[in-house]
């Protein structure tokens, strides 16, 4: 009989060792896979991926834009998750944060640029707390299950962009909205160093250290562990947690409207019901691996991003699907939550005797 | 009256994908497994069908012979079932086995099988050396040929109720054949037991791994039907690229509540989802482009407001399994 047994004592090195592992044996088996639909030498369509990423500054800088907009979603989701609310309701927030950028490039393109900047930022994190704050009221006066309450705030978030789009369709009929202020390029982000994406580094690298700091020094940063460790505990040190639930769950959608509002202004330069393109669920699992350690995600969010790219390139390079990325995620993710097991258990064989 | 007729067929459609997923997550949720795989165990399940279709229909193609409606039936459905309790087993092996977070684990498999379907979904034909789109238009015609159409009838009777294809009726039979399993045997009442209080249920002697186990990939290989339906009969035999499938398995989630985890209750709540879904065609004369928009939240806004008043009336009938998401360890107690 196989004895598993808890343990919580393995050390940092050995931990990432497992973790590294699992990713090793992940991508040992989506060679397996690839080499299956292209017949390709798999080390090749490795290196193939290194390139697709790295190949030249600009897919550099994609890549980076990419993994920051996912590490921004990220760590938004972190306080939330880390008081065991379940937010899956970032896809909505982000949209949200993208409607009221839009909004503000569209109807207050009279405003000085920097101005403008400031006026999308907040009203991008006032919309995206918004369609936090009200799955989280509820949660806190009447129990309602967070996770189907903010899956159905993504739809109703994408229904209200769909409608909102038809309102600023550029041509009529066409049924997209196409680039924002065009000439004037108000509402968009200023290059920063030279860089087109400067701008959107920033501002998140400056929130996973805001968020850090907040969730590991600040009162609120522990009451948010307390609650999620458990909420009796909790009630009884005098904590009032229907405050700290919604309080906390209307920052993390403010972070996420924040994130809708870099892919409007910083990237995009308009909005579509794509905007949040499902990042915010692949943020969740980001947030999850990182155990909400914002640091820790700029490296998942790295290996997403770069997996990601990589297939498609791979995918462009062989004509095929470029789905073909997400399945190969799909796979790392399962290697990566598996490996999780042997981290925090032992096991062992047992005696005859012990069963 | 046409309106209603059209309004009326598109709800059932639309209702039977949904109530495959619904049903089947009744029966994984009762183990007390949150599985957020519907959308993925449907695409799964969706895209197994299509390929195992599209691979029989080929072979009789090239042996010369016309493909047999029975075997093109069972080909099909046996496929997406295995799929798409393939997808359950990863879920149950990894939150059960290996116990990992259980929505962490759902939300991959939906990108998982979202991937591997639309992956397969737009370039099956490709890698099998042909041209174009997919389509397996005779499977698709097995399919959509109405079961009861041979009943004497009048026509307005016949258009409503008897001339859908057999997965509809299917669903209904699935979705009863559950809430007898569960609620009138033995193995029911166990399964229930193991999602209320598994510790409890341990105690009693019920084999906690192996119901789990068997209610989450029996589960999501019910929820794997609803690809069928959705592929073969929704979109007439061919792969649609445009995320429908995941829409309407997080609409099936939401059922699960919306049916406050009983499958009779998601069999009129998939319909009435349906009617909400195309209620817009009732006037969609008056309405604009946009008013549109707007009148499609109508599902996802009265799934909100069956949330608020479940967790408001606390009647302990309609509430979820107890242990609903939580990991069982029996060395944690």
């Amino acid at each position: 009989m196989l004895r598993i047994r808890k343990r919580t004592n393995m050390p940092l090195w050995q931990q990432w060792l497992v973790r590294f592992a699992a990713i090793v044996l992940a991508l040992l088996l989506d060679a397996v896979i690839i080499y299956l639909l292209t017949k390709m030498n798999p080390l090749k369509v490795y290196s193939t991926m290194f390139t697709g990423v790295f190949g030249t500054s600009r897919r550099v800088w994609n890549a980076i834009r990419d993994i920051m907009m996912l590490l921004c979603i990220g760590v938004g989701l972190a306080p939330a998750f880390k008081m065991k609310f379940w937010n899956i309701g970032a896809e909505g927030q982000i949209l949200m944060g993208g409607i009221a950028a839009a909004a503000c490039m569209i109807y207050l393109k009279s405003l000085p640029a920097a101005l403008l900047l400031i006026v999308m930022f907040i009203a991008a994190a006032l919309a995206g707390g918004f369609w936090g704050f009200i799955p989280a009221i509820s949660k806190a006066k009447l129990n309602t299950n967070e996770t189907l309450f903010t899956l159905m705030m993504n739809y109703i978030a994408i229904q209200l962009t769909a409608f909102f789009v038809t309102f600023w369709e550029n041509s009529y009929g066409s049924g997209i909205v196409g680039t924002i202020n065009p000439e004037t390029q108000k509402g968009w982000f200023p290059p920063l160093f030279g860089q087109m994406y400067g701008l959107n580094v920033v501002i998140v690298l400056l929130l996973v250290v805001l968020v850090y700091c907040y969730l590991r020094f600040t009162k609120h940063g522990y009451e948010i562990a307390v609650v999620g460790g458990s909420r009796n505990t909790a009630k009884y040190a005098g904590i009032n947690v229907p405050a700290v639930t919604v309080r906390t769950v209307t920052l993390s959608g403010m972070i996420c409207g924040i994130a809708g509002f870099i892919s409007v202004a910083g990237q995009g330069h308009t909005i579509s019901t794509s905007t949040a393109g499902g990042r915010g669920f692949v943020a969740i699992i980001v947030a999850w691996l990182a155990k909400f350690n914002t640091f820790v995600m700029v490296l998942i969010s790295f290996l997403l991003v770069f997996l990601e790219m990589g297939a498609k390139e791979i995918a462009s390079r062989f004509n095929i699907n470029d789905n073909l990325s997400k399945m190969i995620m799909g796979v790392i993710l399962f290697f990566i939550l598996g490996s999780e097991f042997f981290i925090n258990y032992r096991l062992g064989l047992s005696k005859a005797e012990e069963n | 009256m046409n309106v209603f007729i059209t309004l009326f067929q598109a709800a059932i459609s639309f209702g039977t994908v949904i109530m495959f997923g619904s049903v089947g997550e009744i029966l994984t949720e009762k183990s007390g497994n949150l599985n957020l795989g519907v959308p993925g165990t449907m695409y799964m399940g969706g895209i197994a069908s299509l390929a195992a279709a599209f691979f029989y229909e080929s072979a009789c193609e090239a042996a010369g012979r016309a493909p047999s409606p029975v075997l093109m039936l069972i080909i099909a459905l046996v496929s997406a079932f295995a799929a798409a309790a393939f997808g359950g087993l990863i879920y149950s092996f990894l939150t059960i086995t290996l116990r990992a977070n259980q929505n962490v684990t759902g939300l991959t498999l939906t990108i998982f099988g979202a991937g591997l379907a639309n992956f397969f979904g737009g370039s099956l034909n490709k890698l099998a050396g042909g041209v174009g789109q997919i389509s397996v238009a005779a499977t698709s015609k097995v399919f959509r040929a109405g079961v009861f159409s041979f009943i004497p009838a009048p026509d307005i009777i016949k258009k409503l109720f008897l001339g859908y294809g057999l997965m509809v009726y299917l669903a209904v039979i699935v979705a009863v054949l559950v809430h007898v399993f569960l609620n009138r045997t033995n193995k029911g009442l166990n399964l229930r037991a193991v999602g209320e209080n598994p510790a409890t249920a341990d105690a009693a002697g019920i084999n906690v791994i192996r119901n789990k186990y068997l209610a989450t990939c029996v589960g999501t290989g019910i929820t794997g039907l609803g690809g069928v339906y959705y592929v073969m009969d929704y979109v007439k035999g061919t792969w649609a690229n445009d995320g429908t499938i995941e829409n309407l398995g997080w609409l099936a989630v939401a059922l699960v509540i919306f049916a406050t985890w009983k499958p009779l209750r998601s069999i009129w709540g998939s319909y009435l989802f349906g009617i909400f879904f195309w209620a817009y065609l009732l006037f969609a004369s008056a309405l604009t482009r946009r008013s549109q928009e707007l009148f499609r939240m109508l599902p996802y806004v009265v799934t909100i407001i069956v949330l608020i008043i479940v967790s408001l009336r606390k009647k302990k009938e309609d509430q979820p399994p107890e242990a609903l998401g939580l990991a069982y360890f029996r060395e944690d107690r």
